[in-house]
């Protein structure tokens, strides 16, 4: 089968589309069989700044916090010099002298994910989102609807977000979720990638095993000390050595070195936590370096509370060390909140002991949990007269970005590096 | 160390301090009570790092000694021992273990060196005074219900004590609050504490304090430093860190202008707002009063659980309005009134209300409505 990216047209066989006699062409022989999808936006935040404002569109444009931040996201061209996200900003300048920082307006782009969100629940309602840029889809079903196979949907949607909201994305398409995430990944930019049956099991045993969910850097060290380097390797192993090694963990790695993956692309999934993190471009042991980064992490975690209307109560904070380690600190907050602001503050807390500036950590995360509905949060009481006024103030800034634009207002720790950018 | 002390007497040493000690330890001489043979008796001493109580017991030392032994295991080998039975406690150099006896029962327990014994740091403190015991117990009584436990505003966890000049007097005057409610309570200040600096005695020591109030007969010697604070009860000593933070300016959280003020029957009212809360949802326990005048409609509307209406005669001439309150909190408040009337002093359903019992300078409350 062929699909033309072009027309969306779906076809036997041919070198230009029988349709439109474009030749950006796809070929795969379930395309018409295949129906759960990932998309990904591309480089989400530089492409709406790039999209926004178009003398940037030739220039390599990084999002993120002033000359002493990280980077948040970096356009292709960016990426390009070797930019990388979460890298810090003197670095990424360092490697792409001329690049545009732009500071991010986390308003907007949680604006804009709502509208491609939109676009993707009316192609299907079996919608889950995974971030505000980044969703799981089930087109199960819906080839009588649309008088198109979900592959040649997905070719339309992905050619209507890029005419009508000027932004690419990339689809992957499969028949599980974890197939479908993995095909996002292979082919970006404006990527659209399938992983059938048939091809799946090759197409997943030359991969290296940190390609799989849940593998990170340290445990793709322990599996390779095992000898276990290619999913193909972790097949070979077979089930009952990856128990015996790894116990249930084991049991999930052999299915998924199958490709096999039982989850149900589940829109109705509670949320149960927001949570934002990100690994250094190299190791951070200064704690004004990592309450940058939180700062900004904060903002995003905010962000996505604000758009789901969700305030939290507990509030995680998560430290990868440089030797792999995980720590966790937890805290509860007098009241739910949805403030970066508060976030920041309680995470910086935590922070504190744990940033004595001898450890060395390459990721940091925070999340909220414990949800109740955003309308009665950051009220305030008898003592935290505070909360109100900081409330009310976010939302201001949040509605006054989405008017006048980025540059409008800068808050909190960005403030800091905006005043010595000036 | 070898002594002979009464059954009760030594019961009542250890009730008092082995409260102190945590049920799990990870520094294993914490779990033990330190137990030192004077002249004067048996000292027996017990901490968490953070309190530490102290009490001599009446005892006939044989020979002088000190020693550790688990607290818990005594407490409770000594309070199922027969009454009245005089009890031996020994520690001889050939044996590693206290050996304790009272007529037919024998108990050997291990110990750990005293010398080990983590005792606070006795001095340091510039402030003393002696206060009543029903006056501190007075302070206490009347704010501690409002202590926060939330973890992140820690300094929120206790009471707050500090001296004020009150309409020309010097007070003592001890305040609670847990952002939702604050409870201020006043004595006159006793002597030596004016310029004390402000303190807060966390919630634990609280507890420890009120619990040896209730045998105190003597005044209680108070010692305070910016870090630790020391009560002497009778043969108790209650030695405790403070807080380390600022307590909130609460002065500014005590409505001043509220016009709108009714006197209502505090027994009776009490009792209507237990009643109507019956069907109160679990988390929210709302309780919406309607004001008019010399009237008070108490409702609870909870669509799960039914509404529940009942209306009181009450004392009220200003313009009519609705508030909502936690019935927990309205019932904290009541409990705390001694006298025939509360007077609850208002200014609008979003503004915080101040409650106090009619004729009473000396205790106030503050209740931060809830939105109904």
């Amino acid at each position: 089968m062929m699909l033309c990216r072009a027309c969306a047209h779906l076809f036997e066989n041919g070198e230009h589309c029988p349709a439109c006699g474009d030749d950006f062409l796809l070929t795969h022989a379930e395309l018409g069989a295949l129906s759960i999808a990932h998309i990904d936006c591309d480089a989400f935040y530089a492409s709406i700044e790039k999209r926004d404002d178009p003398s940037l569109a030739a220039k390599p444009v990084i999002v993120g916090g002033g000359k002493r931040g990280v980077v948040s996201t970096a356009c292709y061209i960016a990426r390009a010099f070797g930019v990388r996200s979460a890298m810090p900003m003197f670095k990424a300048l360092k490697l792409c002298p001329n690049a545009v920082v732009v500071k991010p307006n986390m308003a907007k782009y949680v604006e804009e994910g709502k509208v491609i969100r939109a676009m993707m629940q009316a192609l299907t309602p079996q919608v889950e989102p995974i971030s505000i840029d980044e969703a799981f889809l089930d087109l199960s079903g819906t080839q009588a609807l649309h008088r198109a196979a979900p592959a040649q949907s997905l070719a339309r949607l992905q050619a209507q977000i890029a005419e009508d909201r000027g932004l690419t994305v990339s689809v992957g398409l499969s028949f599980n979720k974890f197939l479908a995430k993995m095909a996002s990944d292979m082919d970006k930019p404006r990527g659209f990638c399938v992983i059938g049956r048939a091809d799946a099991l090759d197409v997943l045993a030359p991969r290296s095993v940190s390609a799989l969910p849940g593998v990170g850097p340290a445990a793709a060290t322990a599996l390779a000390k095992r000898g276990w380097r290619t999913i193909g390797d972790l097949r070979a192993a077979g089930e009952r050595r990856l128990v015996e090694a790894l116990g249930d963990w084991g049991r999930r790695l052999h299915q998924l070195s199958l490709a096999q993956d039982s989850r149900a692309v589940d829109p109705h999934g509670e949320r149960k936590s927001v949570s934002a993190e990100t690994t250094f471009f190299e190791d951070i042991r200064a704690r004004d370096a990592l309450e940058d980064i939180l700062w900004d992490l904060s903002e995003r975690v905010a962000a996505r509370c604000r758009a789901n209307a969700l305030a939290g109560r507990t509030l995680t904070l998560k430290l990868r060390r440089a030797d792999f380690q995980i720590v966790t600190r937890r805290t509860q907050l007098h009241e739910p909140t949805i403030l970066a602001a508060r976030i920041f503050a309680a995470a910086r807390e935590l922070l504190a002991p744990l940033a004595e500036g001898r450890t060395a950590y390459r990721l940091i995360g925070v999340g909220l949990s414990d949800f109740s509905d955003a309308a009665a949060a950051d009220k305030g009481d008898l003592i935290d007269t505070r909360t109100p006024k900081q409330a009310a103030a976010e939302a201001a800034v949040a509605q006054t970005r989405e008017k006048f634009g980025r540059g409008a207002v800068v808050t909190g720790r960005a403030l800091r590096s905006h005043d010595k950018d000036d | 160390m070898r002594l002979t002390i009464e059954r009760a007497v030594l019961l009542k040493a250890l009730n008092h301090v082995q409260s102190v000690v945590e049920r799990r330890n990870t520094i294993p001489i914490l779990s033990n009570v330190l137990l030192q043979a004077q002249n004067e008796g048996l000292r027996l001493s017990a901490t968490d790092l953070d309190i530490e109580i102290s009490e001599t017991a009446h005892a006939e030392v044989a020979r002088a000694g000190a020693t550790s032994a688990p607290a818990h295991s005594l407490y409770d080998f000594v309070r199922k021992l027969p009454e009245n039975a005089p009890i031996k406690l020994e520690l001889t150099g050939d044996d590693p273990r206290l050996f304790i006896s009272a007529a037919r029962v024998k108990l050997h327990l291990p110990v750990l060196p005293a010398d080990d014994f983590p005792l606070m740091p006795a001095d340091g403190f510039e402030t003393r005074f002696s206060i009543h015991p029903t006056d501190l117990a007075k302070l206490i009584e009347k704010t501690r219900f409002a202590i926060s436990t939330e973890e992140t505003r820690y300094y929120l966890n206790g009471i707050f004590f500090h001296t004020v000049v009150d309409g020309g007097e010097a007070k003592l005057r001890a305040v609670a609050t847990d952002g939702h409610r604050l409870a201020l309570a006043n004595v006159a200040a006793p002597d030596g504490a004016q310029g004390m600096p402000g303190v807060i005695v966390p919630r634990k020591t609280i507890t420890e304090l009120h619990r040896l109030l209730a045998d105190a007969t003597e005044p209680v010697e108070v010692a305070v430093s910016q870090q630790k604070v020391k009560f002497t009860l009778d043969q108790a000593v209650l030695t405790s860190k403070l807080i380390d933070g600022s307590f909130p300016e609460y002065a500014r959280v005590i409505p001043k202008e509220n016009a709108k003020v009714l006197k209502i029957d505090n027994k009776g009212f009490a009792e209507a707002v237990d009643r109507v809360a019956t069907v109160s949802a679990e988390r929210s326990r709302s309780v919406r009063l309607a004001l008019e005048t010399d009237k008070v409609t108490l409702t609870v509307n909870n669509p799960d659980a039914g509404v529940a209406t009942e209306y009181l005669p009450a004392d009220y001439s200003a313009e009519p309005m609705e508030i909502g309150f936690n019935a927990r909190y309205l019932l904290d408040v009541a409990g705390q009134i001694e006298g025939q009337d509360a007077i609850f002093e208002l200014n609008d359903s979003g503004s915080p209300t101040l409650v106090r019992e009619e004729g009473d300078a000396d205790a106030l409350y503050v209740l931060m409505p809830l939105r109904v």
